[in-house]
């Protein structure tokens, strides 16, 4: 018996095996399988749900998948060999409960249980999201999930440049952009995802430049319109995973709001003015078992101000760098929802004042009278309220 | 009778000379509101209603609490309380 027979036959002596088809049900009552083979074996396909962790790397690895070591653990090779080898390295970590899958992958298939080819990145997606990949709260499968999502950004302006172009850098796959206007010089003192060479160009085809250079593989998703009730369905409705409100008015404001409510989308939301902004995260329709349901818009101010309150929009200005704080805030937040990591901002309003450089956290309540996001009421209808923006005579008069 | 502070957003300042905050003493936000309005001209019509009631667009704030979900304008203050007025701000695609 040549010695790697005879350390077989002890192993196969320690280590319990189990049939495939038992392991399918173990793992669907929540025991983590994990696919021990090499990268190239994996990419023709692997058990539906298996965690992926190379032999070589797996007592390295491990405990980001299984962090507790009373949790069955199935090991899984090509063959069935591999994976004793893979169990007993578990077993010596401190696992308590590891099996060695009878016959491995090949036993699987021909038993016909569920396999999937797994999303892999690419060289190029390897190498540009590597410090996201560090990261075991992102790592390959959080990276994955970022290039597969989705993102509506309302507006291409001051807050809509800084979010999209992180997006982009962080690699969400598909970034809508929905902005009817056209780059003015004026624009570039904040709006940095557009270029001097483009001033007159559409915001949407020139955001679209500056965001495939950074990376070519984005796809840029443009609406080039304004918002209206007779639209946001259809823009809405294209399976977004988060919706970014970067816009610069009421009636725009109060249709995200209402259309993220009623398709259930995650509304991150910011607003600048002068010195000071405010951003947070609309959420009414969160998991409850992710924690208390969050307000919406409208729970805070359930009706826009009239024109002869509001404040001036032309007149009010704005510190170029400030759309960038609140927009980055916004483009966290963003990918904190995507990922499914960390404390979402919901709930909680924060404020930021630039002159004193301070943030506020205030508390938000849903209104449990919300005619549009109490639970149980019908959706009231989109209501396309009138620009509420006071001319600059109205507003001298009233400030005088 | 206690102190608080009152902080003025942006788009309000016009009505306090550019001052960002303003002190005043009183018992309750009701109370603070008034001794602002009586200081600084014009600002309480933008916040209150004719009949005295917070306006939907403008939300106060006792600490990081919406008065709302505490006793309304009738909440007491105490001395050290930051009062906040936060109005629904528009602001951003331009
Ligand atoms: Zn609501």
């Amino acid at each position: 018996m040549s010695a790697k027979d005879r350390r077989l036959a002890e192993l196969r002596g320690s280590i319990p095996e189990i049939d495939p088809i038992d392991a399918a049900a173990l793992q669907a009552r929540g025991a983590v399988l994990i696919d021990v083979r090499e990268p190239d074996e994996i990419a023709a396909g692997s058990p539906v749900g298996a965690e992926r962790i190379v032999r070589g790397f797996l007592e390295l690895k491990v405990e980001n998948a299984v962090p507790d070591p009373k949790t069955t653990v199935l090991c899984l090779c090509a063959g069935g060999v591999r994976s004793l080898f893979a169990a007993e390295g578990l077993r010596t970590l401190g696992y308590e409960d590891v099996r060695s899958v009878r016959g491995g992958f090949n036993r699987w298939k021909t038993d016909q249980l569920p396999i999937e080819v797994p999303a892999r990145l690419d060289d190029d997606a390897r190498e540009r999201f590597s410090r996201h990949m560090l990261m075991p709260e992102v790592g390959e499968k959080g990276q994955l999930r970022l290039l597969e999502s989705k993102v509506l950004c309302i507006g291409a302006g001051g807050l809509g440049s800084p979010v999209a172009l992180y997006l982009a850098a962080a690699g969400v796959g598909t970034i809508g952009i929905v902005d009817d206007d056209v780059v003015d010089r004026s624009n570039l003192q904040r709006q940095i995802v557009h270029t001097d060479a483009r001033v007159g160009e559409s915001k949407v085809s020139s955001a679209r430049e500056t965001l495939t250079a950074l990376w070519p593989k984005a796809n840029v998703v443009g609406f080039e319109t304004r918002l209206t009730s007779d639209n946001v369905d259809e823009i809405f409705g294209q399976g977004w995973d988060v919706v970014v409100d970067g816009s610069d008015n009421f009636p725009t404001r109060y249709l995200v709001n209402d259309a993220c409510v009623k398709h259930a989308i995650p509304n991150v939301h910011g607003s600048i003015f002068r010195f000071e902004g405010q951003a947070t995260v609309f959420w009414p329709t969160r998991p409850a078992a992710d924690g208390q349901r969050g307000p919406c818009y409208r729970c805070l101010y359930a009706e826009p101000p009239p024109p002869e309150l509001a404040p001036s929009c032309a007149e009010a200005g704005v510190l170029g760098v400030l759309p960038g704080v609140i927009g980055l805030l916004e483009a966290v937040e963003t990918v904190k929802i995507v990922l499914g990591i960390g404390k979402p901002l919901v709930g909680r309003l924060l404020t930021y004042d630039a002159l004193e450089q301070r943030f506020t956290e205030l508390q938000l309540e849903p209104d449990p009278g919300c005619a549009y996001c109490a639970p149980g009421k019908p959706f009231p209808g989109y209501v396309d309220y009138v620009q509420a923006c006071a001319a600059p005579a109205a507003v001298a008069a009233a400030t005088s | 009778m206690s102190t608080a502070t009152i902080r003025i957003p942006t788009p309000l300042r016009s009505f306090t000379g550019g001052a960002d905050e303003v002190t005043v003493g009183a018992d309750t936000v009701r109370g603070a509101l008034d001794a602002l309005g009586e200081r600084h001209d014009g600002l309480i019509p933008r916040i209150l209603t004719e009949t005295g009631e917070a306006r939907p667009f403008v939300n106060i704030y006792l600490g990081s609490k919406n008065v709302k979900t505490l006793d309304g304008l009738a909440t007491t203050i105490a001395d050290g309380d930051v009062v906040s007025i936060i109005p629904a701000v528009a602001g951003g695609r331009s």
